[in-house]
C-alpha cells in the first residue's frame, strides 16, 4: 500500500507487517527482511523517515509493562503513543518530561526522532530523559542505556530506526500538582526584540515563539512570545478529545498567498497588550493543532513540506533575519512559523538540537517550494547550521553531511551491528547512509 | 468495582475492551492460546488501573479444558459480572472451498467452541443469577455471501445461539449481548486495502462497553453497519446473486 510521512510528500509503495511482540521482530529479523526495511509509529514525521519496501509498525507493540506512581518509572513497548501515557499518568500526577507539539506520536518515535519540546533551553532532548531501551538489532535484543551499550544507546536515540528496531522505553517522567499551565503571550515588534524577548526569559520553563512570517521591513520577525509555567492550581485532569476533523483533501488552493497574509495578521493582532497572562489546560497549550485531527489534509493532496531548521546561537541574527527576507520575498507563506530557543547540544550522533535558533515553516508542496529549500539550505549551512531528520523529505546528501558531522561515526556503528544491510529508509538512502 | 471474564483476549478488540475495563478500575480474569502476550496483557492492564488481573492458557479447540478452565476463572473471581467471547479466526475463504476439513475447522474455531463456552457460561451465569453474556459475532453472519460464507454460516449459527440463549435467560436476570462488527482494523484483516468503512478497534471497544452497560440485545458496531445489513439483508435474491459481494 502507498505510505507517506505527515507532509503527505512523498508517497511510496510500501508493504506493511504488525509484530505483535519482541518475539515477532526478531523472527522477522531473523528471516531476513528483503529489500530495504524501516520501523514505523505513527507516521507522524513530514517526509520520509518512515518509509521503505517494507515497513514494521508498532501499532500493536503497544505494551505498558510497568510503573512506579512512586518514582515516575515508566516502561512501555515502542508503540504506546504520547496521548496514552499521559491518559494513564496525568491522573496520577506526572507528566512527560518533554513533549513534541503533538501527543499523537510513539514512544519509539520520540526516541528515534530525540524529539525536543518547548524546554528544550531547560531540560534537552527527549533522551535525556531516558533510562534505557530495548533494541532488537541484527544480533538479538540488546538493552542500552548510557552505562551499558552506550554507543548503541547514542547512535539509536536520534537515529531514525537506523541501528534497529525499539522495542521497550523507560522513561523517568515530570512531577506535576495541576494539568494547567500558567502561559503568558508577549508581543514583539521584530526580529531582534523576539530574540531579545526569548532570552530574556530563558529561566521560564517552555518558551516558544509563533513567527507573523509574512511581515517585512522594520517589523520582520514580529512575533508572540509564549510563555508556561507548570500551575501549582487546578485538578489533574485529561483534556477533552478531538472535537474536529478534515474528511478529505481539501483543494489545495484555500491556503494560498492571500489567505496566509490573512491569518498571519489576524493571529498577530488577537493579541491587543504587550503581556497577556492565562491559565490553560496543557492540552491546548501543547497540542493546539491536535484538537483538528487530519488538518494535514488542509494542503491538499500535493502535499507539504516543513522545514526546520537550527542555526547556532552567534550566527542567529544574522541568518534569521536572510531566511525570514528570502521567505518573505519569496510569498510562498507558511501557516505556521515556530522559533524556539534551543539549549546545549547532546552527545548522540545525529540528534539535531544545538545551542541557538531553530525556525519550523509549514510550506505547500511545489517544484518553487522545493528550490527555495535548496536556497534556504546553503544559508543555514554557512551559518554553521543543520535540518531536522523528522521534518525532512528533500535535503541532499551534501547538505545532511555537512550539518551532521557525526555522520561517519554513525555510519560505521551501523556497520558494526549489521545495520546497514537491513534498516533503510527512503530518507537513509537519500542521504547516504 | 465489576467483575469481566475475557475469553481470547489477546484479540484486538477484546484488549481494548479489557483496557476500557482497567481503566474502570474493574478487576479483570483473562483468558487467550498465547502465553507470552496473555503476560504482556496482564501486566498492561495492572498499569492501566485494574483492580486485580488474572489469567489462564485457553486453546478454545480443545474442547475438554472447556469446564475446568471456566470453573477456575469463577472459583477465583467468585461472581462475574460480565463475559466477553472474542476468539475467532478469518478463514481463507479459497481453502474452505477446496477442502471440507479446512471448512469444518473454521466451524469449529468460529462457531462449534463458542458453543461449548456459552453451554456451560449460560449455566454458571443462570445458577449465579445474574451477569452479562457479550459475544462477538459479526455482520457478516447477516447473509451468506460468496466471498466469506463459511466465516459468515459460522457466525450465524452463534448469532441464532445467542438469540436462543437470551430467550431462556431472560428472567434469569442474565443479558445476552450479541456484538455485531463491520470492518475492523485489526491483525485479523493487517492485509486489506482500509477505507472510509473501517472502524478502529478502540471505537469498536468503547461501543462493546457502553452496550453492556445499557444491557442491549444486539448491537451493530459502529452503528451505521445496521443500516447497511438491512440493506444487504433486504436485497432480493435476483439483485444479490448478481452482486460481487
Ligand atoms: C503537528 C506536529 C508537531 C510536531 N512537533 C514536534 C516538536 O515540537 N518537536 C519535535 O522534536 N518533533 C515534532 N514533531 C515531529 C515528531 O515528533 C517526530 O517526527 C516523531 O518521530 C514522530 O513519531 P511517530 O511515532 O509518528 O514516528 P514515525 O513518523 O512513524 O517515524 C519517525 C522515525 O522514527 C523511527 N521509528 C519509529 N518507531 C520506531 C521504533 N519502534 N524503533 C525504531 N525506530 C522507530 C522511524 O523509523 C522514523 O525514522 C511534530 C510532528 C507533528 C505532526
Ligand atoms: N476485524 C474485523 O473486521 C472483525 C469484524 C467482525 C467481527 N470480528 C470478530 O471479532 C473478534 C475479534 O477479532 P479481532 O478483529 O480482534 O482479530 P484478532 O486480533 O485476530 O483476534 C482474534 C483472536 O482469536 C484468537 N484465537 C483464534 N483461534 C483461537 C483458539 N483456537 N484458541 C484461542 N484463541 C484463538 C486469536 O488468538 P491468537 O492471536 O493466539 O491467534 C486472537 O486473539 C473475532 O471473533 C472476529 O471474528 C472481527
Amino acid at each position: 500500500m502507498k505510505l507517506s510521512g505527515w507532509g503527505r510528500y512523498p508517497k511510496v509503495e510500501c508493504q506493511p507487517q504488525f509484530p505483535q511482540t519482541g518475539t515477532d521482530v526478531v523472527q522477522l529479523l531473523e528471516r531476513g527482511p528483503e529489500g530495504t526495511f524501516i520501523a514505523r509509529g505513527l507516521g507522524r514525521s513530514y517526509g520520509d523517515s518512515a518509509l521503505a519496501e517494507a515497513t514494521l509498525h508498532s501499532a500493536y507493540l503497544d505494551y505498558f509493562r510497568s510503573f512506579d506512581a512512586e518514582s515516575g518509572m515508566l516502561r512501555c513497548a515502542s508503540g504506546v503513543s504520547l496521548a496514552t501515557i499521559l491518559e494513564v499518568v496525568v491522573p496520577k500526577g506526572w507528566f512527560l518530561p518533554v513533549t513534541p507539539g503533538t501527543k499523537f506520536v510513539t514512544l519509539g518515535g520520540a526516541v528515534a526522532s530525540d524529539v525536543h519540546g518547548k524546554n528544550h533551553h531547560i531540560d534537552g532532548c527527549f533522551s535525556e530523559f531516558v533510562e534505557s531501551i530495548s533494541v532488537a538489532t541484527c544480533r538479538g535484543v540488546v538493552e542500552c542505556s548510557r552505562s551499558e551499550n552506550t554507543e548503541l544507546f547514542r547512535a539509536t536515540c536520534g537515529g531514525m530506526g537506523l541501528t534497529g528496531v525499539i522495542l521497550e522505553v523507560e522513561l523517568r517522567l515530570k512531577r506535576i500538582s495541576s494539568s494547567y499551565i500558567e502561559s503568558t503571550t508577549i508581543k514583539t515588534q521584530n526580529l531582534s526584540d523576539t530574540v531579545a524577548v526569548l532570552d530574556e526569559y530563558r529561566s521560564a520553563t517552555y518558551s516558544v515563539a509563533w513567527i507573523d512570517c509574512l511581515s517585512t521591513g522594520n517589523a520582520l520577525g514580529r512575533s508572540l512570545v509564549m510563555l508556561g509555567e507548570h500551575s501549582e492550581e487546578g485538578e489533574l485532569h485529561l483534556g477533552s478529545g478531538a472535537r474536529l476533523f478534515v474528511p478529505c483533501d481539501m483543494p489545495g488552493i484555500l491556503l494560498n498567498g492571500m489567505t496566509m497574509q490573512a491569518f498571519n495578521s489576524i493571529y498577530y493582532h488577537r493579541v491587543t497588550r504587550d503581556h497577556t497572562h492565562s491559565l490553560v489546560h496543557y492540552e491546548p497549550y501543547f497540542y493546539p493543532l491536535d484538537g483538528v485531527r487530519n488538518w494535514n489534509r488542509l494542503y491538499g493532496s500535493a502535499g507539504f513540506l516543513q522545514y526546520q531548521f537550527v542555526i547556532p546561537r552567534d550566527a542567529g541574527m544574522a541568518g534569521m533575519t536572510e531566511i525570514l527576507n528570502r521567505l518573505a520575498k519569496s510569498k510562498q507563506g507558511s501557516f505556521l512559523a515556530v522559533l524556539k530557543l534551543f539549549g546545549k547540544e547532546n552527545r548522540n550522533h545525529l540528534s539535531f538540537p544545538l545551542g541557538g535558533y531553530t525556525l519550523a515553516l509549514d510550506l505547500k508542496y511545489s517544484p518553487e517550494v522545493l528550490a527555495l529549500l535548496d536556497e534556504l539550505d546553503r544559508i543555514v549551512l554557512d551559518a554553521g547550521g543543520r535540518i531536522y531528520l523528522a521534518k525532512d523529505a528533500r535535503m541532499s546528501k551534501m547538505v545532511f553531511q555537512a550539518g551532521y558531522p557525526r555522520w561517519e561515526a554513525f555510519s560505521r556503528l551501523r556497520h558494526e551491528w549489521g545495520a546497514h544491510r537491513v534498516f533503510n529508509s527512503a530518507q537513509s538512502q537519500r542521504l547516504g547512509l | 468495582m465489576k467483575s469481566i471474564l475475557v475469553i481470547g483476549v489477546t484479540s484486538a478488540i477484546a484488549k481494548e475492551v479489557a483496557r476500557n475495563y482497567a481503566r474502570q478500575g474493574d478487576s479483570l480474569y483473562v483468558l487467550a492460546r498465547a502465553k507470552d502476550r496473555l503476560e504482556q496483557i496482564v501486566e498492561d492492564l495492572r498499569v492501566r488501573g485494574a483492580g486485580a488481573v488474572s489469567s489462564g492458557l485457553l486453546d478454545v479447540c480443545d474442547f475438554d479444558s472447556h469446564i475446568a478452565t471456566l470453573d477456575k476463572a469463577f472459583a477465583a473471581m467468585g461472581h462475574i459480572d460480565t463475559v466477553i467471547v472474542a476468539h475467532g479466526t478469518l478463514p481463507d475463504q479459497a481453502a474452505c472451498e477446496a477442502s471440507a476439513e479446512v471448512a469444518l475447522k473454521e466451524i469449529q474455531i468460529n462457531a462449534t467452541s463458542t458453543v461449548s463456552l456459552l453451554t456451560h457460561l449460560a449455566n454458571k451465569l443462570e445458577s449465579q443469577g445474574g451477569g452479562t453474556l457479550a459475544v462477538i459475532t459479526s455482520v457478516a453472519g447477516d447473509r451468506g455471501r460468496k466471498s466469506n460464507y463459511v466465516y459468515g454460516s459460522a457466525k450465524a449459527m452463534v448469532s441464532v445461539f445467542l438469540e436462543g440463549l437470551r430467550h431462556r435467560l431472560y428472567r434469569k436476570g442474565v443479558n445476552v449481548l450479541d456484538i455485531r462488527p463491520g470492518f475492523v482494523d485489526t491483525p485479523m484483516t493487517k492485509n486489506f486495502a482500509k477505507g472510509l468503512l473501517w472502524a478502529q478497534p478502540e471505537t469498536v471497544a468503547a461501543g462493546i462497553v457502553s452496550a453492556v452497560e445499557r444491557r442491549k440485545n444486539v448491537v451493530y458496531l459502529p452503528f451505521f453497519w445496521a443500516w447497511i445489513m438491512r440493506a444487504v439483508r433486504n436485497l432480493p435474491d435476483f439483485l444479490f446473486l448478481r452482486t460481487g459481494l
